[in-house]
């Protein structure tokens, strides 16, 4: 196992697309880490010169402190996983978990252990000599994380592997892979592992550090804790948290006593902050997460009054969409706290919980009012 | 029967109770359906394969006999036309002349197969400077009509001096000239994923141990179609051999055919349509013993793609 290191790594195709633009990654030795993004990113672009699928046309990729730019994928010491499980479909379970150690040439007693043991730690014994036509997706899943797990690569690669399963399967399997990083760790074998999804649940669970893509360049490299509570800049706090952070317009004047409106709200804002601003008087663009909208008793000092359009009941929990003057807002209440189910054309009092705002400047999306909510 | 028939047949079938005037009505009206298409297509499919059943018929008729009737089914049959064909007018017996047909088709098959599909790899699969043209080249010769380049052909393998032996006719082949192949494998590789590709690199296989051990299995139905059409392609070659074989000796079947014409005054038909027969052998035995590959590679590779 070995860390891997992504600097200033860049992908121009032949008519001068860019799609990675100069990204640096440090992932640790033993660390999961994900890349998530919107389609498009190059999420999987970086992923793929990762693996040495795709070549890289500016920067260095390091694995184990060794550059691989040059190194083909087969020698660069990692192992990869596919959307589409990419089984060899000619030969069997067993061939297809053994076909890269066959290439290396390993001792035949060698190869059989390994495939014992992988089939064991995967339950994929029974399976070893069907082909891969005659098994279900999950199964299928679990031979290709087989076959990148038989070859105990310096870095795991899976780019988007749970994709094509149903949603209670993907569940299970989401399951399975950390247990199985957890578990090579406690044997002494951690395993370094970068996954591509597009799906933020996926990320936030599976995940000890994430890194949030976009348009090719890296938005911000966190845990999901500190993605979720402190999120870099309003791509950040849009994408992760469902549903999505309300992002609306404001202005910050700077009076006395500085402050921001929206709406026909004004909410006093601490010293200091103005001061980090590109544009320190003007708009600016106020997030609020769904979940930080209490619904208040009507008259609540510093509430805000919204008309509701939608409800959406989930069970546990009800997502409302309002309008507050002209501003849509979405708010979650959980069911137990309310009294009825809100209907369209209700009206509701909304408070904001005052340090959980965020603020992003205007121009450059940063966030920035992370010292200011003291987290 | 056909679904449709089914459909309506069915349930009566399953039904306990006893079937009404309407059902029977009903099954009666689609049994003398199913019955006339079928009679027309038997009629349809004899018309088509007559000339062949009376081919063989008459392979065992007396020369006599051949021209009387036009029925196929000889009035004293006999192996005649097969023992003197066997023979055949000159010192090698049509044996010989199968065997040199034989050593003409197995190496250039083989030589396709091969050559076709590391082509067809080839522009499937890699970028290289003057892929376009190249490919387009390969689809060009596709179009040119074999007439135009048969003359130059000639003359470049007479300057070689390869005239009189079975290079003209097998090295072309073994260096990817069929360019209808190179195409059809390369519309079927491009219905396949590249996904298992990247993965056996990933597994640590270079180029060709990807091609060996991934592509061409994946590719198989296609190679087989492949060889299948070189197979029967080369067995009906006439004109190729005729331009570049000259002595007795070296004649495959197609050749060997056309002698027994040339040669003898009265023709012995008999002899002639018995070789025949047997010429038609190989091919057909070759199909039917491949043909659900066969099948399958050239339905995947025309729609898909």
């Amino acid at each position: 196992m070995a860390e891997l290191q992504l600097r200033s790594v860049e992908k121009t195709y032949g008519g001068g697309f860019k799609a990675v633009h100069g990204i640096n990654l440090d992932v640790a030795e033993g660390e999961f880490m994900v890349l998530v993004g919107p389609s498009g990113c190059a999420k999987s672009t970086t992923l793929r010169m990762i693996a040495g699928l795709e070549t890289i046309t500016g920067g260095e990729i390091r694995i184990g402190g060794k550059v691989v730019n040059d190194v083909v994928p087969g020698k660069r010491g990692i192992s990869m996983v596919f959307q589409n499980y990419a089984l060899y479909p000619h030969m069997k379970v067993r061939s297809n978990l053994a076909f890269g150690l066959r290439l290396r040439r390993r001792p035949k007693d060698e190869i059989d252990s390994a495939t014992t043991d992988v089939s064991g730690t995967l339950e994929i014994g029974e399976l070893l000599d069907r082909l891969p036509k005659q098994l279900s997706g999950g199964q299928a899943q679990r031979v290709a994380v087989g076959r990148a797990l038989i070859k105990q690569p310096d870095v795991f690669l899976f780019d988007e592997p749970l994709s094509n399963l149903d949603a209670k399967l993907r569940a299970s399997m989401r399951v399975r892979i950390t247990d199985l990083h957890k578990r090579l760790k406690a044997e002494g074998r951690p395993a370094t592992v970068v996954y591509v999804t597009h799906d933020q649940t996926e990320a936030m669970t599976m995940g000890d550090r994430i890194c949030v893509m976009k348009d090719g360049r890296i938005m911000q490299v966190a845990d999901p804790l500190t993605l979720y509570e402190r999120p870099a800049n309003a791509f950040v706090a849009g994408f992760i948290g469902m549903p999505e952070m309300n992002l609306v317009e404001g202005t910050l004047t700077m009076d006395t006593q500085p402050h921001l409106t929206f709406g026909d709200q004004t909410i006093a804002i601490k010293d200091g902050l103005a001061e980090r601003l590109a544009t320190p008087q003007g708009k600016i663009r106020i997030g609020i997460r769904p979940q930080h909208l209490d619904v208040v008793p009507d008259g609540t000092p510093g509430s805000l009054r919204g008309t509701v359009t939608t409800a959406e009941y989930l069970g546990h929990e009800i997502h409302i969409h309002l309008k507050v003057g002209s501003l849509p807002l979405v708010a979650v209440a959980l069911t137990e706290r309310l009294s009825a189910m809100p209907r369209r054309g209700d009206t509701l009092s909304l408070k904001p919980q005052g340090p959980r705002i965020h603020l992003f400047d205007w121009q450059t999306e940063e966030n920035v009012s992370l010292a200011d909510t003291g987290n | 029967m056909t679904s449709a028939s089914e459909h309506l047949t069915k349930p009566l079938m399953t039904s306990t109770e006893p079937a009404t005037t309407m059902e029977l009505k009903l099954r009666r009206r689609a049994r003398i359906s199913s019955l006339f298409r079928y009679a027309v297509l038997a009629a349809f499919g004899l018309l088509m394969l007559y000339p062949l059943i009376w081919l063989i018929g008459a392979s065992f008729k007396t020369n006599a006999e051949i021209f009387a009737s036009p029925s196929f089914w000889p009035k004293e049959p006999t192996l005649d036309g097969y023992i003197n064909g066997w023979k055949t007018s000159t010192p090698y017996t049509f044996g010989h002349f199968i065997w040199n047909t034989l050593v003409i088709i197995i190496p250039k098959v083989i030589g396709t197969a091969v050559s076709c599909t590391l082509v067809a790899y080839g522009f499937a699969r890699f970028e290289f400077p003057g892929k376009k043209i190249l490919f387009m080249t390969v689809i060009a010769t596709l179009l040119l009509p074999n007439v135009v380049t048969r003359i130059p052909q000639y003359l470049l393998f007479r300057d070689i001096g390869w005239l009189d032996s079975f290079l003209p006719l097998w090295v072309p082949s073994a260096l990817a000239g069929d360019a209808f192949f190179v195409f059809m494998l390369i519309q079927f590789l491009r219905a396949i994923p590249r996904d298992m590709e990247e993965a056996a690199r990933v597994d640590g296989a270079n180029t060709l141990q990807t091609l060996i051990y991934i592509v061409v299995p994946m590719l198989m139905p296609a190679i087989i179609s492949v060889c299948l059409f070189q197979f029967m392609w080369t067995m009906n070659d006439f004109l190729g051999p005729l331009i570049y074989i000259s002595s007795v000796e070296n004649y495959p079947v197609s050749l060997a055919l056309k002698l027994s014409i040339d040669t003898t005054e009265a023709f012995d038909w008999n002899q002639i349509l018995a070789m025949s027969v047997l010429a038609l052998a190989p091919s057909l035995t070759v199909f039917f013993l491949a043909q659900k590959y066969f099948i399958e590679g050239i339905s995947t590779g025309g729609v898909k793609g």
